[in-house]
């Protein structure tokens, strides 16, 4: 059946997509900071494996050089991974670890100014201050 | 092929247990195993550079940091009391809904543009037909490198990361100004 | 303080050699996975151990301040020379083919990405070590 095949192809990214939605939810239904910062860092994360599965080939191996044979992988027929979104998800991971300091002390400069992480109490204190 | 599934179950069931704790010390550990799973399933896929630094700083980096700014703030997260606007109870239910039905129509829509998508490891996929091979094949010719993704993060797109060490200079440097008390030493 | 003797000769055993691991990363990038990243990370993640074993003051005696932001810039700044020195050899900016006093193209590609990964090495672990002392500090009001 047609649906199988699409179901077979297709639901590795189905898992990653749920595991976004985890994050997601967790960064706009949770009150405290740093529970959003937990949802913004498994967020980021699951978009990163979804975008390492578009570079997964059938049969293939690590995208470094391969200059003698290892068993059935001989450099005549070997075939790489796709290294490009590696190169990309790099640069991402380490974006990601700064936005996740300065959004750290963020959260710091927050609480040692209102003397709460929850954003509903930090809202109502606005509120109250006007 | 089971080990994959054995590592995506146990990475949903992390991923789920740490937004759902409500003491955070718990979540940030959980979500430092997280990572390091995230980095086990990344070995899996032959993507070796990316696990190796998810590995060093997603679940060292990211964790040491979140521990040292709950230590600087509070423990526990708050029970939700005396949130709810407007007067009518039932209001209160719906709104208390609203991020649930946004999170799953969101689901919903990307699934449903990934049936559009090539299948998973599909090795004539577009993504894999264009560029990378040139790279694969002209990256010890042209720079002498037989590791491809060095080669393309240093020489072919150079760049990009040096946009990235700006990034990092700038997170250090942001840091320092949100948080360091004497300036003069 | 009993409990702290096995964490501290552990600590005081291992620190050398993820520093000397590090360093091995950071060389062979070019050869098999790692890079300047990579290494630069697990730098400044020994620090972060002896910090957080040997408590922060004494952390902080080891890297100064002046240190840890002597070298965050530093790192950046080798990265933008290897460019400049491009130019100056009769290239592109960053085209490692044509820097000045090698012969050889194929050697000169790969010491010019030798000389940036070793750079952003230097930034990532000096900015790792900086944010961690300034996140974990305790306030002083």
């Amino acid at each position: 059946m047609e649906m199988i095949e699409i179901i077979a192809g297709k639901f590795n990214y189905w898992i990653y997509i749920s595991l976004m939605m985890i994050g997601f939810y967790a960064m706009i239904a949770k009150g405290n900071l740093i529970k959003k910062i937990v949802g913004l860092n498994i967020f980021q994360t699951a978009v990163f494996l979804f975008y390492i599965s578009i570079a997964v080939v059938e049969g293939s191996t690590a995208p470094i050089l391969l200059s003698r044979a290892h068993g059935a992988l001989t450099p005549e027929t070997v075939i790489y991974t796709n290294p490009i979104p590696h190169v990309l998800i790099l640069t991402a991971i380490v974006v990601g670890v700064s936005v996740t300091a300065v959004a750290l002390a963020l959260a710091i400069k927050i609480y040692r100014a209102y003397g709460t992480l929850d954003e509903y109490k930090i809202a109502k204190m606005e509120q109250e201050a006007e | 092929m089971i080990i994959d599934f054995v590592l995506l179950f146990f990475v949903v069931i992390c991923a789920v247990a740490a937004v759902s704790l409500k003491d955070l010390l718990g979540a940030v550990i959980i979500l430092g195993a997280y990572s390091l799973l995230m980095a086990l399933l990344w070995t899996r896929y032959n993507s070796v550079d990316v696990a190796f630094t998810e590995a060093a700083v997603g679940a060292g980096i990211t964790t040491v940091l979140l521990i040292a700014a709950l230590s600087r703030t509070m423990r526990h997260e708050e029970a939700p009391e005396g949130r709810a606007p407007g007067a009518f109870p039932w209001f209160s239910r719906i709104t208390r809904l609203i991020p649930l039905g946004v999170v799953i129509l969101t689901g919903a829509v990307l699934i449903y543009g990934t049936l559009d998508m090539p299948n998973f490891s599909d090795p004539n996929a577009p993504a894999n037909l264009h560029v990378a091979p040139y790279y694969i094949e002209k990256s010890v010719p042209e720079t002498g490198v037989i590791n491809f993704v060095t080669s393309i993060l240093a020489s072919y797109r150079g760049y990009d990361t040096l946009g990235e060490v700006t990034v990092i200079f700038t997170a250090g440097i942001c840091v320092l100004i949100l948080l360091r008390r004497r300036f003069h030493d | 303080m009993t409990e702290h003797v096995i964490i501290k000769t552990i600590s005081r055993l291992m620190i050398p050699f993820i520093q000397l691991f590090a360093l091995y990363v950071i060389a062979h990038g070019e050869l098999g996975p790692g890079g300047g990243f990579q290494g630069g990370v697990i730098m400044g993640a020994s620090f972060i151990l002896y910090a957080m074993v040997f408590g922060l003051e004494e952390g902080r005696k080891r890297i100064s301040r002046k240190t840890s932001d002597f070298f965050s810039p530093t790192g950046l700044f080798i990265y933008a020379a290897i460019g400049i020195f491009c130019i100056l050899g009769g290239g592109l900016y960053l085209e490692y083919d044509r820097l000045p006093l090698i012969g050889d193209a194929i050697l000169a590609s790969q010491l010019g990405i030798y000389g940036i990964e070793i750079g952003v090495g230097i930034t990532v672990s000096a900015v790792m070590t900086t944010l961690f002392f300034e996140m974990a500090r305790r306030d002083e009001d």
